[in-house]
């Protein structure tokens, strides 16, 4: 059962053939028995599990339509709200914050009879690209216990890969999904900039935060995208674009599409194993009756400077409302020192190094004197991203590129220099700056003895995830990357 | 040496919507602390903000009234700054393109002058911070977030005042209009329209600017004239005396009567403003200026002149009627009814107004509908009762709630049409009166009006005047 896909485990609760209860029950021993060496999970709620999943079988009995998740145990990022469960977004200054509400995204999935099984550990605030920025510990790659699953949503990934869950929501910012799915060896989808509901996502950057499922199969990602997706009057940003049938979609068939290489972009700085893994999945799709069209995206390049002034400036707002004062962590030191001693005690000693750092950076770039020469070139520069793509677009279907330039590293490997961190996003964080749907698919493996997976990420058009998910699908159908198991699955 | 004050408002006017402007919470002002907040408004991790469509419209009627050019497309930003009662750590206003620019509004003083307007923008209202008035206030400031994300405009004036007499009129205006139109309840107790002023001081005849400094907290009229008046003179003596002004932000301190520095300019806030990415755009296309622009009532300056023309009424009437919306509203259904507008106006602006202020109540409590004040003018006019029986009879169905007819019909107040009636009163006066008489009849007329009187006391000031005027010149002559 643990090797069965979201959709084939609805198919069977909806046809009675196994209870929610049972399949709940088994993947929450399996969370168990995993979470020790990953780390993978902040909480795990098996109670309210298990109840969610006796009401879905309760339904079932009474004859109501199952729905489209019915009974699959889906583990939620840290930073999605869900009503009376603990959300920390792995910060010490949200360490006991209980919110009084659901996100959008979790009423989507309870009422499609999915079960919140319990959140994912993420690099804090989903700032990071390791997971080592969690105040809960690191998580790790379930393919080798001392290198990093990917952030930041790496907790959701490794739940994945390691089997603990079928289905888990991550957010991607700039990168969040994808890159832990390639470091995980898990498909992970960042929608399209509006198409699901941000209502409930603990925010980073606004303009940029997409909430997205991380599955093992670009099916199971079809179905999820088909439960999150749709308007939501609770956010001003969310699209009124029809949501098609994703699931319909995959039709297997790639002949006839045309894949976007920029060659001049992938050739730098990418890890030999990783250049080899990419270029096969080339050959793949283009032995799937793709044709390869080389392509430029000649403001890439400025990608990276451009998304750290974007996110941190955005950052530096969205986190000013942890202060201490309505809820979360408040320092108690010098309480008689006054107010402004009571904030800057409470956010030193609640935010991490990183989402310090972060908030410092946008506090500058939206400084007087300097709004200027930073945020507002880097939206000028952020439009010249968008029509790269636009124009890109005219002559190919999806690009595609590897999802992370190099294989899962060490852990601690880049903690001490932010920068070689930063630099690792090199391939994720344009898609959220021009708010195009992109999807990481398990491509190959680098590495002896260890073997590390490497991921292919392919952005499609705005809107046109059923294109994406559809070649990846299609691309499954021709490999097995997706099949292979972690060497802690037994 | 002589110097010229410089003075420009901005004026923060809660826009009178069900609910905030973010969210759905009620705007109501007085419930228990922390009763009307959810996630949106506490700013809970998470929560978003959606656009009130009805603050927006009150906005737009606001900005057509006072005529300025509502945008195409403004944008909100955020203003980012710490405070308690600011629960998101930024405030979500408008900055780079505001929902309205230009526009003015005349003012008396100067000749009719013309106050400029630079700007209307949207924003959202802060919680409020309680300093006092808990056993541990030496030590706590507790919060209460009702207020915050009730919306707001902020209207800002260019700086065409020339003495705090005229911001203070400017202001008044700003207030009767909001009110009249709907948007803003006008009380400055509650908080609901807040005022700031920008003053500097320039040498007579100098064209630039001198120093501002920004007078926080001038709000209420009482204040606004003292405050701007202090901060006046404290600039000229400050310059007078050799000094320089610098900018800065300064409190009004109403208890001392003086401004003081708040924070320099240095200390000023850099609010870091962006272009807020929870909310897309507002777009406001014609139509809906126009939809709105239909749901705008006559304003108080239009009204006076139609009702000079349309009612025949004195330019002072109008005026007076036409204070406010509620009461001009009043007059002008008393008028129909009665089908005698300068009457309606008579007992609007006399009777009416004096009883209300008499009881300390206001139009909007009036417990006399319009329908039976124009029942009361109806008798009078139809000669039915006298005009000082019809106040007895106006102060009875004020207090009684009954109709003019009840009275008039339950208290025998009809008026003495009955001319063998009116015979007999004037025969027992003249009796009583040879002496009066006699001078009458020797032509002095003021006697005549003493006999009058005689005969409206004698029949209780029921005796219809003008009848009894007729037959009492009769009479006197007859009994020649």
């Amino acid at each position: 059962m643990l090797a069965s896909s979201a959709r084939a485990i609805r198919d069977d609760v909806a046809a009675g053939r196994v209870s929610a209860v049972e399949v709940c029950r088994a993947y929450l021993d399996r969370m168990e028995a995993v979470n020790g060496s990953l780390n993978a999970f902040n909480l795990i709620d098996p109670d309210r599990a298990l109840a969610q999943a006796a009401g879905v079988d309760r339904r079932r009995a009474a004859g109501e339509p199952p729905g489209a998740l019915a009974g699959v145990p889906v583990a939620l990022k840290d930073n999605l709200c869900v009503r009376g469960m603990r959300t920390t977004a792995s910060s010490r200054i949200l360490e006991r914050f209980v919110p009084p509400y659901d996100a959008t995204v979790v009423q989507r999935i309870e009422r499609a009879g999915g079960v919140i099984v319990g959140k994912t550990n993420c690099d804090e605030f989903a700032m990071g690209s390791s997971n080592e920025n969690s105040a809960f510990g690191p998580v790790r790659t379930p393919w080798a216990p001392d290198r990093a699953p990917g952030g930041s949503s790496g907790g959701s990934a490794a739940a994945v890969a390691a089997g603990g869950v079928p289905l888990s929501l991550g957010s991607d910012t700039g990168g969040s999904i994808r890159q832990p799915a390639a470091f995980c060896g898990v498909v992970g989808l960042k929608p399209t900039y509006g198409r699901v509901s941000r209502y409930g996502l603990l925010a980073f950057a606004s303009s940029l935060d997409q909430i997205g499922p991380i599955t093992r199969t670009a099916a199971d990602a079809a179905l999820a995208l088909g439960v999150l997706a749709g308007a939501d009057p609770a956010d001003a940003t969310s699209s009124r674009q029809p949501v098609p049938d994703f699931s319909a979609a995959l039709t297997g068939e790639m002949s006839g599409l045309r894949v976007g290489v920029p060659r001049a972009f992938v050739a730098e700085g990418v890890d030999d194993g990783v250049k080899r893994a990419f270029d096969e999945a080339l050959d793949t799709l283009r032995r799937g009756g793709a044709t390869l069209v080389d392509i430029e995206l000649p403001h890439a390049k400025y990608a990276i400077p451009v998304y750290y002034l974007v996110a941190t400036a955005e950052a530096s707002s969205n986190l000013a409302r942890y202060d201490g004062v309505r809820y979360g962590y408040r320092s108690s030191r010098h309480a008689e020192q006054g107010l402004r001693a009571m904030y800057s005690r409470t956010r030193d000693e609640g935010f991490g190094a990183e989402v310090k750092r972060r908030i410092m950076l946008g506090t500058y770039v939206l400084s007087a004197g300097y709004y200027d020469a930073y945020y507002l070139k880097a939206q000028q520069v952020r439009t010249l991203l968008r029509r790269d793509y636009e124009q890109a677009f005219e002559r190919v279907d999806v690009v595609a590129t590897p999802t992370s330039p190099v294989p899962p590293f060490r852990l601690g490997e880049k903690v001490a220099d932010p920068l070689q961190m930063y630099l690792t996003d090199v391939f994720t964080v344009s898609q959220p700056l021009a708010g195009l749907p992109a999807v990481s698919i398990p491509c190959g493996f680098v590495g002896r003895p260890e073997r590390l997976p490497v991921g292919l990420q392919l952005t499609g058009r705005m809107f046109d995830e059923s294109t994406l998910l559809r070649v990846a699908d299609a691309y499954e159908r021709m490999t097995d990357w997706h099949a292979a198991t972690p060497p802690l699955w037994s | 040496m002589q110097y010229e004050p410089v003075i420009g408002l901005e004026i923060h006017a809660h826009l009178q919507t069900r609910t905030k402007i973010f969210c759905g919470c009620s705007t109501a002002f007085g419930a228990p602390p922390n009763s009307q907040v959810c996630p949106v408004c506490l700013g809970l991790p998470g929560a978003l903000p959606v656009l009130n469509r009805q603050a927006v419209d009150c906005a737009i009627k606001a900005a057509l009234t006072l005529g300025c050019d509502v945008q195409p497309v403004s944008v909100f930003a955020r203003k980012n700054y710490f405070y308690p009662d600011l629960p998101k750590g930024y405030q979500i206003s408008q900055y780079e393109r505001p929902l309205a620019l230009g526009g003015s509004l005349a003012i008396a003083a100067g000749g009719g002058r013309r106050v400029g307007l630079t700007r209307i923008h949207l924003e959202e209202d802060a919680g409020k911070s309680l300093h006092e008035g808990f056993a541990d206030s030496d030590r706590r400031t507790y919060v209460d977030y009702n207020r915050s994300g009730v919306p707001l405009i902020e209207i800002v004036t260019e700086p065409d005042m020339r003495s705090a007499a005229e911001a203070a009129e400017f202001f008044a205006r700003l207030r009767d209009i909001l009110v009249w139109i709907g948007v803003n309840d006008g009380n400055m107790e509650e908080g609901s329209l807040r005022c700031d002023g920008n003053v500097s001081v320039r040498r007579a005849g100098q064209q630039a600017f001198g120093v501002k400094a920004e007078v926080k907290n001038v709000n209420s009229f009482r204040y606004m004239q003292k405050a701007l008046d202090y901060e006046i003179e404290r600039q000229i003596d400050l310059l007078e005396s050799g000094g320089v002004v610098v900018q800065e932000t300064r409190l009004w301190d109403a208890a001392a009567g003086r401004t003081v520095s708040m924070r320099s300019k240095e200390e000023a806030h850099d609010y870091r403003y962006f272009p807020e990415p929870d909310l897309p755009p507002l777009a406001v296309d014609a139509a809906r200026i126009e939809r709105v622009r239909a749901t705008l009532p006559e304003l108080p300056d239009a009204r006076r002149q139609r009702f000079v023309a349309a009612y025949g009424l004195p330019e002072y009437d109008a005026g007076v009627l036409t204070q406010s919306a509620a009461l001009a509203d009043y007059y002008e259904r008393v008028a129909s009814e009665a089908g005698n507008p300068k009457a309606a106006s008579n007992w609007v602006m006399g009777e009416l107004l004096r009883t209300l202020n008499d009881r300390g109540t206001t139009i909007g409590l009036v417990p006399l509908a319009p329908q039976a004040l124009a029942g009361l003018i109806r008798l009078v006019d139809a000669g039915a009762i006298s005009s000082s029986i019809a106040k007895d009879v106006f102060a009875m169905m004020y207090d009684t709630g009954r109709s003019a007819d009840e009275i008039v019909a339950a208290r025998g107040l009809a008026q003495i049409d009955d001319e063998a009636a009116l015979v007999a009163i004037i025969g027992d006066v003249l009796a009583a009166h040879g002496d009066a008489v006699a001078q009458v009849r020797a032509g002095r007329q003021a006697t005549f009006g003493f006999l009058v009187g005689q005969v409206m006391k004698a029949s209780g000031g029921k005796a219809n005047p003008k009848l009894a005027n007729q037959l009492l010149r009769r009479e006197i002559e007859r009994s020649a």
